[in-house]
């Protein structure tokens, strides 16, 4: 699981899963309980449930990796996906390899791992991925040919901004995932804002095109947090809609700057999963109306629904945020 | 079609209770899952009569070959589950089992009562892996304490009633023994092991946010086999095998035990048609190799 991304390199923890961008949950409204029912982007002519979300294939497909890239630390896998219906921006997928799925670090990985879906076009699917535990290892080594097993798109995506607000897109790290799918949507409305560690884990910025960056170390762009660039945005205008996939001290930020503000927001959030269609509701983070399953009712929740900061455990990824890959 | 405690069946794979949530995976999947529903029946997860919001996160841990989960039995309550859950769960096209705990034998006879008079339940599982707050017993791993648990219950329901039998005790054959005498029509094992993980950068802190969490998965498969099989040679009543199935083989493995049904659970978080799979592959070796195991007879002695 992941959680903590940068720190669970090796040992990991866990899990689990973690993955996943998800959205969150709802649950007994079976609407929107994410708290994201608004407009979202119809895509296609894709099977849709009550609320909205583009429907997975009940069954589990066995594709082919067709290309991997390099940028940086990250990897983008691109899967065949000939058969599957086009995700909507904020849905994610759970991915094993078809080969070797196990026999790695303590033994794992065991389960699938949930992955944002980067980017999608011609029955093809952009997953981003950083390796930083057994599953991730695992699907980092797979080359142009392997064997996939794929299920989704799962969850519930993005919404259209409220009130023809301005769509401001704020991603750290590997969190950057759906904020490309959904920037590509939104069009060029949207301003993206992308933070990364380091110039290595800058080399990312090249899969968002035009996006501001801004560095830890200061090597790339801004030299400061990705924060201090949406505060300076808001400060300027705050006729504008947050979307935030990122590490859980990078969304709790968001969260803070967004309601000094009166910012709404919607935030793509992570956290150890098992199945990715809510049979194991291990992935719950805590909101205002009690736990959600991010994999049914995510992994994007409003943030109006995000307690404030400190009433989770950001450390531990309990309540976090988003970032689609670690584990 | 077989039988099972007077309901019939399509094949012999079922779900574990709480390892396959039917509402949800239609959110998931539309009404597709409804049509393929993987399972012969339907276990629920557990219902209690007061709603549960269940354990803090993190719930799950992945181990080498499964995982431990921490979940802490999440659920609407009686009420919310006969307003909420069960018009939706009465669509699905299989008998339907509502697995139902309480922490007195009082509690657990409501319940039992409750969904005993719905026309949408074929049968009731008893999950008996908690204490009853009065005499501090966990209910299902003591003989005594199990045997006087079904006396009070059993006069509320005619409807079968399956007792979900715990690892986390001495002898679980000794309880399925007690179960029979005392008006089970069924027992289902195993349950989940008791374990814990260690969180990886708090040192000495448990990782889970309950504690401790039950181990599931291919890790306990063989724990699975010899608990079956140890039941079965205590009780003739109908066996509901679990733990660890991935294949038709494994399915089989448990039905040679003594297994009638058999559950998948832990599996279909990853593939959730994984059931459909195994009781094809299954049924398919049954016809090469008939398992003969209900009620004893044939059972593999070894």
């Amino acid at each position: 699981m992941s959680r903590n991304p940068a720190s669970t390199a090796a040992t990991g923890p866990n899990p689990a899963s973690t993955a996943a961008t998800g959205p969150n949950p709802a649950s007994r409204e079976g609407l929107a309980a994410g708290g994201v029912a608004h407009g979202r982007i119809a895509t296609t002519n894709n099977p849709t449930g009550a609320d909205g979300r583009t429907l997975a294939p009940v069954e589990r497909r066995l594709t082919q990796l067709v290309l991997r890239r390099d940028h940086g630390p990250y990897t983008v896998l691109t899967v065949a996906d000939p058969d599957g219906p086009r995700p909507d921006p904020g849905q994610f997928y759970m991915l094993t390899a078809a080969r070797r799925w196990g026999g790695g670090e303590d033994e794992r990985p065991f389960l699938p791992r949930a992955f944002s879906v980067m980017r999608s076009r011609d029955g093809e699917l952009d997953f981003l991925l950083e390796d930083v535990g057994p599953g991730t290892n695992r699907l980092a080594e797979l080359g142009p040919g392997d064997g996939l097993h794929l299920l989704g798109p799962l969850g519930r995506g993005f919404a259209r901004p409220r009130d023809g607000r301005r769509p401001i897109l704020v991603g750290g790290g590997v969190g950057i995932a759906p904020l490309a799918i959904w920037g590509d949507a939104l069009g060029a409305a949207a301003l993206t804002l992308l933070g990364f560690r380091d110039a290595a884990h800058a080399e990312g910025r090249a899969l968002i095109p035009g996006a501001r960056i801004a560095t830890d170390d200061g090597s790339i762009g801004f030299h400061g947090l990705v924060t201090e660039l949406l505060r300076a945005e808001l400060g300027c205008d705050p006729r504008a809609e947050v979307y935030a996939c990122g590490p859980p001290p990078m969304l709790d930020a968001v969260k803070r700057i967004a309601d000094d503000h009166g910012v709404p927001g919607q935030l793509a959030m992570e956290s150890g999963m098992a199945c990715g269609f809510g049979a194991c509701f291990g992935c719950v983070v805590p909101t205002k109306r009690g736990y959600l399953r991010l994999c049914v009712d995510g992994p994007v929740v409003d943030l109006s629904l995000v307690p404030g900061v400190h009433q989770s455990d950001p450390a531990r990824g309990a309540g976090s945020p988003a970032e689609v890959t670690r584990s | 079609m077989i039988e099972f405690c007077g309901i019939s069946l399509e094949h012999r794979i079922v779900n574990g209770s709480g390892t396959f949530d039917a509402i949800a995976a239609r959110r998931a999947f539309g009404d597709a899952i409804y049509e393929q529903f993987p399972f012969a029946a339907f276990v629920s997860k557990t219902v209690t009569l007061a709603p549960r919001e269940g354990n803090p996160p993190p719930r799950l841990w992945e181990l080498p070959g499964g995982l431990i989960n921490s979940i802490g039995l999440p659920n609407k309550g009686l009420e919310g589950y006969l307003l909420e859950d069960l018009p939706q769960l009465a669509e699905l096209s299989v008998p339907l089992i509502v697995n139902v705990m309480g922490s007195t034998r009082e509690d657990v006879a409501r319940l039992v009562g409750a969904f005993a008079e719905r026309d949408e339940v074929a049968a009731i599982e008893l999950n008996v892996s908690c204490p009853n707050v009065k005499t501090g017993l966990i209910m299902g791993a003591d003989p005594s304490e199990l045997a006087a648990l079904l006396d009070h219950v059993r006069p509320h329901a005619a409807k079968p009633l399956i007792v979900k039998l715990t690892p986390n005790c001495a002898a679980p054959a000794d309880v399925a023994a007690a179960a029979e005498e005392h008006g089970a029509d069924a027992v289902s094992l195993i349950n989940t092991l008791r374990g814990m993980a260690m969180d990886p950068h708090r040192p000495g802190e448990p990782w889970l946010g309950g504690g401790t969490g039950g181990v599931s998965g291919p890790a306990v498969r063989a724990i699975a086999l010899s608990q079956v099989r140890e039941v079965r040679e205590r009780v003739s009543l109908p066996i509901v095998g679990m733990g660890g199935v991935q294949s038709g083989h494994h399915a089989t493995d448990l039905r040679r035990v003594g297994a009638d049904l058999v559950a998948v659970g832990t599996e279909s978080f990853r593939d959730p048609l994984a059931a459909r799979r195994i009781a094809d592959e299954a049924s398919s070796l049954e016809e090469a190799f008939p398992a003969n195991a209900a009620r004893g007879v044939g059972v593999v002695r070894l």
